[in-house]
């Protein structure tokens, strides 16, 4: 059985950090499919449009009827471990240091064999259930647990590769004043965050849950103020080093789009806090993090945005403030390139409207701040890449996902709507 | 069978060529195919400028196909051929060669397969030898074919009760073959224990189940009978071949390979049984899949190929002579040279002129090709029967 | 040119050499422009203060290698900063209200200063009133016309969240009552007035009729306002005299600005 990780030891000082290292990342068009379907946490294979055959390794023809039809579809992921080896010598330098490394073949009971890394509470030959996991090359591998799971799963030092799971990692929140904050922290507190910082903006003002928020344990309010360059780079001077999951929780936000606010102050402190807070906070913690990629049980492991689903498409009611959010989205994927050679995750959380005072007026549902922090940690116990909070965002995205030009008119019926 | 395929009459297998083996080389694919085309052709009495034919194997060309060797090498033919088949581009060759030979479309077809290797070429072949190994093998623990055929071999202890012991059989017999072979790159006996005890590299995989990548180059000529004679060359009749491609699809691991699809064809074009086989080159980058080879080939049925290897003798002297020049076990994997060196063997010991490793009285050979572990399997295999001209 | 007036040209010279030997001494009135310096809090879904912000253009480095610069970017009424009548509604239309049009000489003049601390160090909500500018009055004599008017309270020695003092019902600090700045503007004819706290209000000034009374008054009657000054306990109660010159902004409501006051020496 899998023997539960210990608390690391302090950091030697004399020892060279380990240099991260990846696996492959090398992939065809069509593989990159499966990083998709993983970077939701999902389980697809491609299927052929015309005759129904689920392929794999993915492809670009069908290997049944030459059809050119192929989509991914969501596929049932238990089967079973038929054959199965200890990789003791590898040529791939994140392997090699790795190693022993246990893989096998699995017979999906939907028809196609696998190759897949194996958890080491699967008995030889069990039934299994597979997941798709992001590696730290950033490519959706399979990955086969036990049929009913097991005692300390999560703590499988190769599962652990492929997650960013909190225990024993330390986490920088930021925004404290944010009304979601004390969930957040409380979240990461159960999930067995060793220490969690939670960065303060303008401590020269009160905001109502600061001593909830203090009572959290393991909890220490710092001074951040992702507006300004110099509080930033004072705090990365400090914690910088051993910051290990990174919650980019700050957002302005104010009704309003164009016309009606007539002029660009509030928008101005959008794209400040919404998109140069990203990237000043990126600057100042992101070289740390990326190169602390490979550093033990509390290695650097991902970053984590909270954004706004109307990055996707405008919600005019919100017009500018989606449009900060739209620009934080195309820079979290510019900050997942530069993060990649790290093998730091960069994982966006989108949410709906929040049960907060800026959506006070809107109907339900709303995102209640626990919502929201059961699904980061989830997403990062499962190392997930996109996740979608609550009936809105989810919606959202499944219509975004069907056509944008429609849903871009049916976000206009809304306004119209009031 | 819907209709009988045309014999290879009048065409035969001459000049083999073994350029032995190094570990590692500094020189490129091209130095080593030069010298086995090279040895191959003045062993034939052929200007290069003359050799009207040309078959190229090679994993280390890039950015050169034969196209470029061509213009390289000096060479005018007429007729040119690139196989990119691995361990089955040996007698991919030969079919093809064969057939364009009889139809006079071509007098001489030089045959040559070489790979060099650097010190970290291996590495880097691994890491884009396919698509389907880029996407779905070599991310899982960058094992290499190592992993691939851990979990063959895996598979098919489970499914057969085949031991450890029964695979180091192949593995210490070879290694005895290879002792007489003075071009082999092994040259220490090999003991059963020491066999055992060898370190793991994929489990069951272990050190002696695992070739070494070596540089080399082989070559033979595929040629009309009596050019051969005329010549005075040692030469080999082809008396069947059979290939087939990414057979079994559907199962659900490698258990057999393409042969099995196409066996009693093979038998059936050359007229003979699996006794008249004098003796056997199969592909043996792992013993497993000789094993399967076995089997497949229909020395045995599916699932006794360990019982096969613990009652028969598999060294030049013994009952059942196997891999006679060590094969690339034991001798040596020089990458695409790797689907020729049994070939070529066999070659020379059907002719009586294979000198130290030589099987008395070889009359008949059968040789097996493999290749192409394009992503959980060998995808490629095809063999040939192929006889002394005295047959 | 013309020619100069030599009696001028000397008294010049006379404050020149004090100022160098420290017959004069030259005070600082100004808190650093520093990003964690408090400023005014409206509620959120009024525009707000932009807080001072600095970012590097380059520091001798790749982005200019001999050269170190930053840009800045504030809120006109950010850190010690000065209000012009056109800042208040009530000031809207004075002639020569934004701080580009402002004669230049109303920027340099003297200084009474009030000091409230004691009251103020006892009471966050402490009020001036007219009975304390009389009272002040009796001691020092009265208030010139044209003059500088500071309310000393020590509250810029305090720091952090103590100094907006915000509570759930706002902020609390102290500041003048309607009529004690009516006395001031009406009677007196002041030129200005200035506070150690964020604002030339109380903090709880909304509440007084008219709200906010001191930027209603004073800008409605062409008169200006100074904030977040420092280090009013080293002014004498008269006899200094203060050069406060705001930025020449285009149309400008106010500006931040470096406040200096010119003390006289003590008696030797």
């Amino acid at each position: 059985m899998t023997r539960p990780i210990a608390p690391p030891p302090r950091k030697n000082p004399q020892k060279r950090t380990r240099v991260p290292t990846l696996p492959s990342g090398l992939r065809s068009r069509a593989a990159l499919g499966l990083a998709a379907a993983a970077a939701e946490g999902r389980f697809m294979l491609q299927g052929c449009e015309a005759c129904g055959a689920l392929q794999y390794p993915p492809r670009d023809a069908c290997s049944t009827c030459l059809s050119i039809g192929l989509k991914w579809r969501d596929v049932k992921p238990a089967g079973a471990l038929i054959a199965e080896t200890t990789v003791r010598i590898s040529t791939n330098v994140y392997f090699r240091e790795r190693t022993p490394w246990r893989i096998g073949t699995v017979k999906l009971d939907a028809g196609p064999s696998v190759m897949a890394h194996v958890h080491g509470d699967v008995a030889r030959g069990a039934r299994v259930v597979l997941v798709n996991r992001l590696d730290k090359s950033g490519q959706g591998v399979f990955f086969a647990l036990p049929m009913d799971g097991s005692a300390d799963m999560a703590d499988d030092p190769q599962l652990r590769e492929l997650t960013a799971d909190p225990k024993f990692r330390r986490i920088l929140v930021t925004d404290a004043r944010n009304e979601n904050s004390v969930a957040l922290a409380k979240a990461f507190a159960d999930a067995g965050a060793t220490s969690i910082f939670v960065g303060e903006p303008e401590g020269w003002r009160p905001y109502p849950h600061r001593a909830a928020l203090a009572a959290v344990s393991n909890v220490a309010i710092v001074p951040l103020d992702v507006t300004d360059t110099r509080s930033v780079c004072e705090l990365a001077g400090e914690i910088g080093g051993k910051t290990d999951i990174l919650v980019n929780n700050s957002r302005f936000m104010r009704p309003g789009g164009i016309m009606d606010r007539g002029d660009t102050v509030f928008a101005r402190d959008e794209f400040e806090t919404n998109v140069l807070g990203l990237m000043r906070l990126a600057q100042a913690f992101g070289p740390a993090m990326s190169g602390r990629g490979a550093d033990g049980v509390n290695s650097a492991v991902a970053w984590v945005n909270i954004l706004s689903v109307y990055a996707y498409a405008n919600m005019p009611a919100y017009g500018v403030f989606s449009a900060s959010n739209a620009a934080a989205l195309s820079l979290s994927h510019c900050l997942r390139a530069e993060m990649a050679p790290g093998g730091v995750r960069v994982m966006n959380v989108y949410t709906g409207p929040t049960e907060d005072e800026w959506h006070q007026p809107l109907p339900p549902p709303k995102v209640a701040p626990s919502a929201l922090a059961k699904s980061v940690i989830a997403g990062l116990k499962d190392g997930l890449e996109d996740v979608y909070v609550g009936d809105v965002a989810k919606d959202l995205i499944d219509r975004w996902r069907q056509g944008p030009k429609v849903l871009e008119r049916e976000m206009m019926a809304q306004a119209g709507e009031g | 069978m819907a209709r009988r395929r045309q014999a290879y009459d009048g065409v035969v297998l001459a000049a083999p060529v073994t350029i032995p083996y190094q570990r590692f080389s500094t020189d490129t694919a091209h130095w080593w195919i030069a010298r086995a085309l090279s040895e191959c052709l003045r062993t034939a009495g052929i200007r290069p400028a003359d050799l009207d034919g040309f078959s190229v194997s090679s994993f280390s060309l890039f950015p050169d196909t034969a196209v470029g060797l061509t213009q390289h090498l000096g060479l005018s033919p007429r007729w040119l051929d690139h196989i990119p088949m691995g361990g089955a581009s040996g007698i991919a060759a030969v079919r093809r060669a064969a057939r364009a030979v009889q139809a006079g479309d071509v007098d001489v077809v030089a045959c040559v397969a070489g790979d060099t290797n650097h010190v970290d070429s291996f590495r880097r072949m691994l890491s884009s030898f396919s698509r389907f190994a880029q996407d779905a093998s070599y991310p899982y623990g960058a094992g290499g074919p190592n992993a691939c055929f851990a979990l063959l071999t895996d598979h098919y202890m489970q499914a057969f009760g085949a031991t450890k012991e029964d695979f180091g059989r192949i593995s210490v017999a070879q290694r005895d073959n290879a002792l007489r072979n003075p071009h082999a790159v092994m040259k220490s006996p090999l003991t059963m224990e020491q066999y055992l005890s060898a370190r793991m590299i994929s489990d069951p995989i272990a050190l002696f189940d695992c070739v070494m990548p070596v540089a080399g180059s082989e070559a033979f000529l595929v040629m009309r009978e009596e050019d051969a004679r005329a010549a005075g060359l040692t030469h080999a009749h082809i008396r069947s071949t059979i290939e087939r491609h990414n057979a079994f699809p559907e199962d659900p691991i490698q258990m057999r390979g393409g042969w099995a699809m196409d066996i009693d064809e093979l038998y059936a074009m050359a007229d003979a049984r699996p006794d008249d086989i004098d003796l056997l080159q199969t592909y043996d980058d792992y013993p497993v899949i000789s094993m399967m080879q076995f089997e497949d080939l229909g020395f045995c049925a599916k699932g006794e190929g360990p019982q096969f290897v613990r009652s028969k003798d598999l060294t030049i002297g013994g009952d059942f002579p196997h891999n006679t020049s060590g094969g690339q076990l034991s001798a040596g994997q020089a990458g695409a040279a790797g689907g020729y060196i049994g070939l070529v063997e066999a070659i020379r010991q059907v002719a009586g002129a294979a000198g130290p490793t030589q099987v008395e009285g070889a009359r008949t050979a059968m040789v097996s090709g493999f290749g192409m572990i394009n992503f959980d399997r060998g995808v490629c295999s095809n063999a040939a029967i192929i006889s002394g001209a005295g047959e | 040119m013309d020619a100069i007036d030599n009696r001028s040209a000397d008294l010049l010279a006379q404050m020149a050499g004090a100022i160098a030997s420290g017959g004069i001494e030259v005070v600082d009135l100004t808190h650093t422009l520093d990003q964690d310096f408090p400023v005014i809090i409206l509620p959120p879904e009024f525009g707000q203060c932009a807080r001072f912000r600095m970012e590097e253009i380059s520091a001798y480095d790749h982005r200019g290698p001999a050269w170190k610069w930053h840009n800045i970017s504030l809120c006109e009424h950010t850190g010690t900063h000065f209000d012009a009548p056109s800042h208040w509604i009530s000031g809207r239309d004075i002639p020569h209200g934004n701080v580009d049009e402002i004669p230049v000489d109303r920027f340099v003049g003297p200084v009474c200063v009030i000091d409230c601390s004691a009251g103020a160090g006892e009471d966050e909500d402490f009020e001036l009133t007219p009975q304390i500018i009389r009272d002040w009055e009796k001691t020092n004599g009265p208030i010139p016309r044209d003059c500088w008017v500071l309310m000393r309270t020590d509250w810029s020695k305090r720091r952090g969240a103590a100094y907006l003092n915000m509570r759930d019902d706002g902020p609390h600090s102290p500041g003048p009552t309607p009529d004690a700045i009516r006395l001031l503007v009406e009677e007196r004819g002041i030129r200005g007035f200035g506070t150690e706290t964020v604002g030339t209000d109380a903090g709880q000034g909304m509440h007084y009729t008219p709200p906010y009374p001191a930027h209603f008054i004073l800008h409605g009657a062409g008169r200006y306002g100074l904030q977040c000054l420092n280090n009013l306990d080293r002014l004498p109660p008269t006899g200094a005299v203060i050069v406060a010159t705001p930025l020449k902004i285009k149309k400008g409501t106010g500006s931040p600005l470096r406040v200096i006051a010119l003390v006289p020496g003590k008696d030797a």
